[in-house]
């Protein structure tokens, strides 16, 4: 899953972490149930997997609505719910929220940047039942973390750490990944060790909404990958029994395209900060989406009937060389939204697959990466922070 | 697998932020943790079940199940099972 709050959202599979998510063999159930409860955020990362556009939604569901969503995905089999954002934490309803979500069965995890919390906060919602709390870095040093996050959130989010770690959570970081912190990658992981962090995500930054907007100035070198993954073997090793260290490859870098959300309809179900229903976190932006909304219809309706999550189910909607690839049943032939936002048609073979025809697009977006990277520092696009000013910038309203 | 973790008086618990339910849309018992579960056999949730409920040594919960399941010579099935899911990091020892 991918990975978390106003930085990026997870999806099964995404990680080691959710590979007992992978019921292949289970009739298809919204098992993951991801609830971005808001789109305002304190910060603004320059990867955010928000859309551009989000500025634009004003109206979040009510506390009943969300409530009626957990209830009808609890009976459909869900059992994660992802609470997420934005930065969830805005939510004045947050407690009774996980509390009623607790109380369906649910196993609740709160994906925060930790600002807006206190250690009281954290005991709240321990007490209401909340399972995990992950709490976000961009960096393991001050300065970086916080020129990323365009705020000033470090010390801050270590004092949240601590309190997690204080309150008997298991203690889940998530570092997101690219080219400006992926160097620190041993800072990194010593930071989580003094935190005692119980589980690390080194998840890279995946190229969608602010992320792909700003892809040329994120995008790590091959040599900077290359450092990072003996690290984080190195420490993997180190760690084991101790601390489990997950280390996501960059699809990019790769000659195969990830399963995305484990297939299309799968197991995994989105709903939006205005209700909007969703296979994946940024299947909004495609071509030719009915985006139903839980404000119309059921999650039963929804997930079984409608075209949205029907479209790209199953093999029927494959071109060459998926069809007859004798891969398809392992990653689904990637990701429908890298798909659309490199060739133009979300039905196309994932580039990243270098049986793709349109494989090359990810090689020349390595390379411009490169470019952009060798050029002086002053001469270097700056990145565009994900923030409302900027969202209605470049959305145009 | 390396040494063994677990012996007659240590006492298995669920490690941190892990928990047993019974799911009905899944037909059996899980274990849930964060981002993910594990679906679970009879067998494995006859004795998770168990180290859920109550705190005991290895030694009473083999025990516990003998007067379960008729006497059944089931030690070493449980040892094995216990290393395994301490592998996993389903559970740890006290």
């Amino acid at each position: 899953m991918t990975t978390a709050g106003s930085e990026q959202n997870k999806a099964p599979g995404s990680t080691g972490g959710a590979s007992g998510m992978n019921v292949r063999d289970a009739i298809r159930q919204p098992l993951w149930l991801l609830a971005e409860l808001t789109y305002a955020c304190p910060l603004q990362c320059p990867y955010c997997s928000n859309p551009m556009d989000f500025a634009n939604v004003k109206k979040e569901l009510t506390t009943e609505q969300w409530l009626t969503v957990f209830r009808q995905a609890r009976e459909m089999g869900a059992t994660q719910l992802g609470l997420s954002g934005g930065e969830p934490l805005t939510r004045p309803d947050l407690v009774e929220l996980i509390t009623e979500a607790r109380k369906m069965g649910f196993y609740t995890n709160l994906i925060t940047s930790g600002v807006g919390m206190d250690a009281a906060k954290v005991a709240e919602l321990k007490e209401a039942g909340l399972d995990h709390i992950q709490v976000s870095f961009q960096a393991s040093s001050e300065d970086l973390n916080n020129l990323i996050a365009g705020t000033d959130a470090f010390k801050h989010k270590i004092e949240m750490a601590k309190a997690v770690k204080a309150n008997g959570y298991p203690m889940v970081l998530c570092f997101v990944t690219h080219r400006q912190n992926i160097d620190k990658i041993d800072e990194i992981l010593d930071l989580a060790i003094s935190l005692e962090a119980d589980y690390v995500e080194l998840a890279t930054t995946q190229y969608y909404g602010w992320a792909m907007h700003n892809r040329d100035q994120l995008l790590p070198m091959k040599d900077q990958l290359e450092r990072a993954e003996a690290i984080a073997h190195r420490y993997q090793d180190e760690q084991h029994g101790n601390m489990k260290i997950y280390y996501v490859v960059p699809d990019y870098y790769e000659e195969r395209p990830k399963a995305c959300m484990n297939g299309w309809g799968n197991v995994f179900l989105t709903i939006t900060p205005d209700g909007t229903a969703l296979p994946c976190h940024a299947a909004r932006e495609l071509p030719g989406m009915t985006l139903p909304n839980v404000k119309d219809s059921t999650i039963h309706e929804i997930w079984s009937d409608s075209n949205d999550f029907n479209r790209f189910r199953g093999f029927d909607w494959m071109k060459e060389p998926c069809r007859s690839c004798d891969e398809k049943e392992k990653d689904f032939g990637g990701c429908r939204c890298q798909a659309y936002m490199l060739t133009g048609d979300p039905a196309n073979t994932d580039p990243v697959c270098s049986k793709s025809p349109d494989h090359h697009l990810i090689l020349e977006a390595l390379e411009q990466g490169r470019l952009e990277a060798n050029k002086p520092v002053m001469e270097q696009k700056p990145l565009v922070f994900r923030n409302p000013k900027n969202s209605k910038k470049i959305s145009g309203f | 697998m390396t040494e063994s973790v677990f012996s007659a008086d240590s006492v298995p618990m669920l490690a941190l932020g892990y928990r047993f339910q019974w799911e009905p849309a899944q037909d059996c018992f899980v274990l849930l943790y964060p981002e993910g579960m594990v679906k679970l056999n009879p067998a494995a949730a006859e004795i998770l079940k168990r180290i859920e409920q109550k705190k005991q040594t290895v030694a009473e919960l083999i025990a516990e199940l003998k007067v379960a399941f008729d006497g059944a010579d089931l030690d070493d099935d449980v040892y094995q099972f216990l290393e395994e899911a301490h592998d996993n990091s389903w559970i740890r020892a006290e």
